[in-house]
């Protein structure tokens, strides 16, 4: 009954998604709200982690499969794009390189830069403690 | 033999499955930034059709029940977060200010090189939600007034490319933080690049969730403004 009362629980958040994705004017997409939904559940203990923990995990690391069909519909999409591809795709790859190192790299320098300061702040206590 | 295609519905589902499989193994073997499962399955997925002779429609008829389950794997993405919570609490700050910079970063190189190849206005709007997760950015588009089907496109090659150089990337330029990690993934490469941060750990998985939702939303407005400049 487990994986039922599971998959039950996760479609409905998905539906409460799409309610709110149908009421609300904000282009904010279905899955969206119902991430929001879940998270907002969990931290409130309104939803406890059992139950929806293994139906999660599995839909979670099958997720890249999912992405399988609308990748294969470039296929039917190129007409589209061919015109214009070379621009269109050297744009698309080098913005994606850029972003992936500046955001990791900016994030990364500030978790540094904290650390540094709680260890620095650390020293200085134990220092006044002497 | 075309005939059976049209009538399964399993065909779509179970071609896409086993190329995936052929993709894990076939990385298994070889560890070339190419042989990424997830390029193998769909270029797979793509010979197999054009050499049957199938076409798409008669394809996704089976293979849409893989997409439908998006939303519910989407909305499970809270279960991560959820657990590290604690991480999120104690780095908040370098994760705001991460996902900004990687915002801001994205419209601005796609500015820049929208400006250097000389794309027109109509063509630079497909182009500013490239980052962001299909949904959210398809609207994008619209709104300003772009090509969606060219959007959708964009977003998904993003995601794949993401997902296929994020493990090399992230060792070249030496981003070791798991945080950092999940930020730069998440925002660059939506949810096609979070399943690999999924695999690459807990910790990254989760905070490539996050920054899938809090770029896209940031996105949104980011975008609106980037609008004006071309």
């Amino acid at each position: 009954m487990k994986y039922m009362k599971q998959f039950c629980l996760i479609m409905f958040i998905s539906f409460l998604g799409e309610v709110l994705h149908h009421y609300l004017p904000l282009p904010i997409p279905s899955s969206i709200y119902g991430l929001v939904i879940l998270f907002v559940g969990l931290m409130t203990g309104v939803v406890k982690l059992s139950h929806v923990e293994e139906t999660g995990r599995f839909l979670i690391e099958i997720m890249p499969l999912m992405f399988i069909p609308a990748a294969v519909g470039l296929l039917e999409s190129w007409g589209i794009i061919a015109p214009i591809w070379i621009p269109i795709i050297g744009i698309t790859l080098i913005t994606t390189v850029i972003v992936m190192i500046v955001s990791g790299k900016v994030t990364q320098f500030v978790i540094r830069l904290e650390n540094q300061e709680e260890k620095s702040f650390e020293a200085k206590g134990v220092e006044a403690n002497e | 033999m075309s005939d059976l295609f049209v009538e399964s519905v399993f065909f779509g589902v179970v071609l896409s499955l086993v190329a995936y499989e052929a993709g894990v193994q076939l990385k298994k073997r070889i560890d070339f930034i190419l042989f990424n499962p997830l390029l193998l399955a769909i270029a797979i997925t793509m010979v197999v059709l054009l050499a049957c002779h199938v076409d798409y429609d008669t394809y996704y008829e089976g293979a849409k029940y893989l997409s439908y389950l998006l939303t519910p794997a989407t909305v499970c993405l809270a279960i991560p977060l959820y657990e590290q919570m604690e991480l999120l609490k104690g780095n908040w700050k370098a994760i705001v200010v991460g996902i900004c910079t990687g915002v801001l970063t994205s419209l601005t190189s796609v500015l820049v090189f929208s400006v250097v190849a000389g794309l027109n206005h109509k063509q630079y709007v497909t182009m500013l939600p490239k980052s962001i997760t299909t949904a959210i950015g398809m609207g994008v588009s619209e709104e300003l007034g772009g090509y969606a089907t060219i959007t959708v496109a964009v977003i998904i090659i993003t995601g794949l490319f993401g997902n296929m150089i994020a493990e090399t990337i992230c060792k070249v330029f030496r981003i070791e933080e798991p945080i950092a990690k999940g930020i730069a993934i998440g925002s660059s490469a939506h949810a096609m690049g979070t399943s690999k941060a999924m695999e690459m750990g807990e910790i990254e998985g989760a905070m490539s969730s996050l920054s899938i939702a809090v770029a896209g939303l940031l996105t949104v407005v980011g975008a609106s403004l980037f609008s004006n400049f071309i």
